[in-house]
């Protein structure tokens, strides 16, 4: 979990994990190889400030097109909706949900695709008490499958008995 | 987790989402359509006049209706992160690019060569001339998509980008406006367009081939 005040470059760092920013100096390397030779791209999930998703698409054609651009992961389209509490929803245009909904939408994105790393900027944003609940119990779920997720949040993380390392910037 | 179906995913994305926004991607269309039938009331009751620059006047307006289309290939998709995810595929961008720009083509340039014919008559331009017309426009204007998006890739970041993508990208507009016009009125006069024809296909072909490249690294450039 990266912390530090507003400006301290949170989310700088987490755009130059995802290849978005040129770092300054160093490198990003995973599992030993910079990440554009690797596999990297294949095993990881981002969600940002921005949804990514379309407000003028209904919620299934979101995830299916999510879906089309990586690796279908454990949860199907239907069981990952039921997870984030949008079952019935399939044919809602996006444009129709709350800030909450679309942020769960998106989080969604998550279960259906294949992945090892989630990077995750600000998770939190908009969701009521039982959506961070919500996320914060797939993430533990996460974790505990072999998971590995690399966020920022000023919310107070509660993951129960998993070790969170926190990295501090300012 | 196929390259081919991201490629028609991305593809039929777009032109669902052309079909939710129909105000915004007829605008083009209009503005073809408009431009061209206010120059027989500009220029009065000179028919021959007109014959002789309607080759000229449908392609311009055809570059302008291109250039009035580009911003909207890319802009919604930077502004609500959807173009993030795209680059965060394991597929390569220039692909999923290049599926971008043939669903912007089918919206935006192909509806051009459907009125075309009407507007061509309504130009008084010799029958002779209308099938080169549409050969060129076929040709041309998915040209004007691909070179079009290596400017809006390089200028989406910008908050006014209008004005430089123009600079940008107008001059290399100029070799199909040029070589398409002249094909057009060649026809008219009943020559041979062999030619033409043969430099359009390959500017075509060079642009399919090398355009993907550029928009992919410039949007790359562009999110951070």
């Amino acid at each position: 979990m990266l912390e530090g005040k507003n400006g301290s470059g949170k989310t700088s760092l987490l755009r130059i994990l995802c290849g978005f920013r040129e770092p300054d100096a160093g490198e990003v390397r995973w599992c030993g190889e910079a990440v554009n030779d690797s596999q990297f791209y294949a095993q990881m999930a981002y969600v940002g400030h921005l949804d990514g998703i379309k407000k003028e698409l209904t919620v299934l054609e979101n995830l299916k097109m999510a879906l089309a651009l990586s690796k279908p992961g454990l949860y199907s389209i239907e069981a990952a909706l039921d997870k984030v509490h949008l079952a019935g929803f399939d044919d809602a245009l996006v444009q129709t949900l709350s800030a909450g909904q679309k942020r769960r939408l998106s989080l969604a994105r998550l279960l259906i695709t294949d992945n090892h790393l989630w990077i995750l900027d600000e998770p939190f944003t908009s969701l009521d008490k039982q959506g961070i609940a919500l996320i914060e119990t797939l993430m533990v779920e996460h974790v505990v499958k072999g998971g590995m997720i690399i966020l920022t949040s000023h919310h107070d993380l509660d993951l129960h008995d998993v070790d969170v390392q926190r990295i501090n910037l300012s | 987790m196929s390259l081919s179906r991201a490629f028609y995913a991305i593809i039929r994305r777009d032109l669902v989402l052309a079909l939710r926004r129909r105000s915004e991607m007829a605008n083009p269309l209009l503005f073809f359509v408009l431009v061209i039938t206010l120059f027989p009331l500009g220029i009065g009751a000179q028919p021959n006049l007109l014959e002789a620059i309607a080759p000229g006047i449908i392609w311009v307006s055809a570059l302008l209706a291109a250039m009035l289309s580009l911003d909207s290939l890319f802009r919604s998709d930077f502004d609500d992160g959807s173009l993030e995810q795209i680059l965060l595929s394991p597929h390569p961008t220039s692909v999923l690019v290049l599926g971008k720009i043939i669903a912007h083509w089918l919206v935006t340039g192909l509806p051009l060569l459907l009125v075309a014919p009407l507007l061509a008559v309504f130009l008084g331009m010799p029958d002779s001339a209308l099938s080169v017309l549409l050969l060129t426009l076929l040709l041309g204007t998915p040209v004007l998509s691909l070179i079009g998006a290596i400017g809006v890739a390089l200028t989406i970041g910008l908050r006014r980008g209008g004005m430089l993508l123009s600079l940008l990208v107008l001059p290399l507009y100029v070799p199909v406006l040029i070589f398409a016009g002249n094909a057009v009125e060649m026809a008219g006069s009943g020559l041979p367009v062999d030619a033409q024809i043969s430099i359009l296909i390959s500017i075509l072909l060079l642009a399919l081939v090398l355009a993907p490249l550029p928009v992919a690294a410039a949007l790359k450039m562009s999110i951070n």
